[in-house]
């Protein structure tokens, strides 16, 4: 055996080191199998279980048609608005300095580290009958807790800082000498955005947008809190789900839930995709254009 | 179009950036802004781009308001330290940028912009680049692209902010002389800032040394290498010797070397001397003023010597710079004992000796007898 074919056998792991790798890699697996993998499965054996039939036909009933358009409808109207919010928060917490930022970062993650019940209540107790505005707006004949407009409320307190906290820290990074370089060269307000900032985001608002729909459609405490679960009204596919499960309807509640499950697949998918193909665009790593730029 | 920049103060929060801040840029001129980081050259590079507006002072472009302008309406060509090219836009597309984005009324025909954009890549000797994305280009080629960006909107003034600094040293100098050649061609008036006095040396046609906030002398590179106006243009333009200077006996001087006269009329008792290691002669005959000092190391870099010499008389260590084969020719050897005495200097008056002193007066002085190497 030559001097270096020794080397290179001192290297290699000892068989301990082998064992240890194959043990936590095994631990890992067997986690995720048990704790992820075999619920899911669960949801589509279940909704499957007694045929295809029975699984189209749950799905056809018109309460669970009309779940799943107002699943639709209420993701349709906060993630526009979650869009608006978060560049526009990104945008002053990355470009401006400001008495109040910290604070404002602060705000911004506040819906993930409360309670979403808490969050559906506050909004209750603001626009409920009883609550500080409702008086009034019983009296104009405006309905926001128990109908559309509170789901669409709770949503977006929810959904609040998905695409500011995707984008706040890529922005910073990018910094604003192109958005200058873009003013000095003549370009409006508007032109700059559109042709220099969005561009540079795109990718990582995208990411933003994904995981903001897949919560947007998925909420289940803060929508419970101010839904009112009126049948074919205001009940969203999370909260038919429930209902049904406590109807005792489990194929009815597994189809609806299987739906639910896909959407989250497909989002997985999607999220997957783009970082693998993205990685470098969206935030905490070096965007392309950073390592170029010495300092 | 003379631009007059008359009283700019900008102060941010915890400094000023700009205090104070007078100049005038003629028609053509090639201005170099110099001053360590944090002297506010940027800042005022900012505000003539319109990126950054003073708190008080004026800008006028041939009398009339260039600050009321917007940045996009001033006709700039803004050259970034670290290009800031659109990093999702071809080569081609960067320097049609400001172009594409004029009003419908004033925009060329894409054909016409298709043109441009070629001449321009050609002149800065990148045809055949304008389908690369920035990422796949170097760092000189990048800096050409910003320039090329910069001139497609025909700007009536060309601002650089630290055109070279993240360049590696031979890009630099090559990129600089073109950079020369470039304006000599187009007569643009061309401000830029640059930390490094070397380059503003080489490039510029005036140059204005900025320190903390203020301008501490303007003029041509040869004025501010030979008679810096301050202790700070001595001390940052070139390699120099600082030396404590006291009136004596009717004379100005620092141990055995004494000045001769003193425009003062021993008025001022301290004074500070900053000789350039150029300046220093090594063999100066007797009979005429000079110090005793032992050559401590020769550092032969090239064609220059760095020569270190310590003087006991005034217990300080001088740098002299002769040509490497004068070496040879004096026979220099280390430990040798050489009398070393200014042919120039400049002495700054002070109030009091130490480093919080304030400087009185200026005087640039030149020795009477011819001295030699």
């Amino acid at each position: 055996m030559t001097a270096s074919a020794t080397m290179l056998q001192k290297r290699r792991p000892h068989w301990p080191r082998k064992v240890g790798r194959a043990l936590l890699i095994l631990i890992a697996a067997a986690f995720l199998a048990v704790f992820l993998v075999l619920p899911l499965s669960v949801v589509f054996v279940e909704a499957f279980r007694q045929g295809i039939h029975l699984y189209l036909a749950a799905i056809k009933q018109p309460e669970a048609l009309s779940a799943i358009r107002l699943t639709l409808l209420v993701a349709v109207i906060s993630v526009p608005l979650n869009i608006v919010f978060g560049v526009a928060a990104a945008w002053a917490v990355a470009r401006f300095e400001f008495r109040g930022k910290a604070l404002l970062g602060a705000f911004i993650d506040l819906p993930f580290s409360i309670s979403p019940v808490i969050s559906g209540l506050t909004y209750v107790l603001l626009f409920g009958a009883q609550g500080w505005f409702g008086p009034w707006l019983d009296a104009h004949g405006v309905k926001i807790i128990f109908a559309v407009p509170g789901l669409v409320l709770a949503t977006i307190f929810i959904t609040l800082p998905f695409v500011a906290r995707e984008l706040i820290p890529l922005m910073q990074a990018q910094g604003s000498d192109e958005e200058e370089a873009a003013r000095v060269l003549g370009a409006g307000g508007w032109q700059m955005f559109f042709r220099v900032t969005l561009p540079n985001i795109r990718w990582a608002l995208l990411y933003g947008v994904l995981l903001c729909n897949a919560r947007a459609m998925g909420e289940f405490g803060a929508v419970s809190v101010v839904s009112g679960h009126i049948r074919g009204l205001t009940t969203t596919m999370p909260l038919e789900v429930e209902m049904r499960y406590n109807e005792y309807d489990y194929v009815g509640a597994f189809a609806i839930a299987s739906l639910l499950a896909l959407l989250a697949l497909l989002t997985l998918a999607i999220k997957t995709l783009l970082e693998w193909r993205y990685g470098d665009e969206i935030a905490t790593r070096s965007p392309a254009g950073t390592s170029s730029r010495g300092h | 179009m003379t631009l007059e920049l008359s009283h700019l103060s900008r102060r941010f929060a915890d400094a000023d950036a700009l205090d104070d801040v007078s100049l005038s840029i003629a028609p053509g001129e090639f201005l170099a802004l110099l001053g360590p980081s944090g002297s506010g050259k940027t800042t005022l590079l900012r505000i003539l781009a319109g990126l950054d507006y003073p708190d008080t002072g004026s800008v006028d472009l041939d009398g009339q308001n260039f600050l009321a302008a917007q940045a996009r309406e001033r006709k700039i060509g803004l050259v970034f330290q670290h290009y800031a090219l659109f990093r999702h836009l071809t080569v081609a597309e960067n320097v049609a940028f400001g172009l594409r984005v004029r009003k419908r009324k004033l925009r060329p025909s894409k054909a016409i912009i298709t043109e441009r954009v070629d001449q321009l890549l050609k002149r800065v000797q990148l045809d055949g680049y304008g389908q690369r994305y920035p990422s796949q280009l170097s760092g000189g080629q990048r800096q050409r692209v910003a320039l090329a960006r910069a001139l497609a909107v025909e700007p009536d003034l060309l601002l650089l902010d630290e055109p070279f600094g993240a360049l590696d040293a031979q890009v630099r100098v090559t990129l600089r002389r073109w950079l020369r050649e470039l304006h000599e061609d187009l007569k643009l008036t061309t401000i830029f800032v640059t930390h490094d006095q070397e380059e503003a040396l080489e490039l510029a046609d005036r140059i204005a040394v900025m320190n903390r906030g203020r301008i501490e002398q303007v003029g041509t590179p040869e004025a501010i290498y030979q008679q810096p106006a301050t202790p700070f243009v001595c001390e940052f333009i070139g390699k120099v010797n600082k030396l404590p200077v006291t009136l004596a006996s009717g004379r100005l001087g620092a141990g055995e070397w004494t000045l001769d006269g003193d425009p003062w009329n021993g008025r001022h008792t301290n004074a500070v001397a900053y000789v350039r290691p150029e300046h220093l002669a090594l063999d100066v005959p007797e009979g005429q003023p000079a110090w005793t000092s032992r050559l401590r190391h020769i550092y032969l870099a090239g064609s220059v010597a760095h020569l270190e010499l310590y003087v006991p008389s005034i217990d300080h260590t001088l740098e002299a710079d002769i040509a490497g084969e004068d070496v040879a020719k004096l026979a220099l050897q280390t430990g040798a004992d050489l009398r070393v005495a200014p042919r120039s200097a400049v002495v700054f008056a002070m109030d009091k000796s130490g480093d919080d002193a304030t400087v009185q007066d200026r005087w640039v002085w030149q020795a009477r007898n011819a001295l030699h190497v």
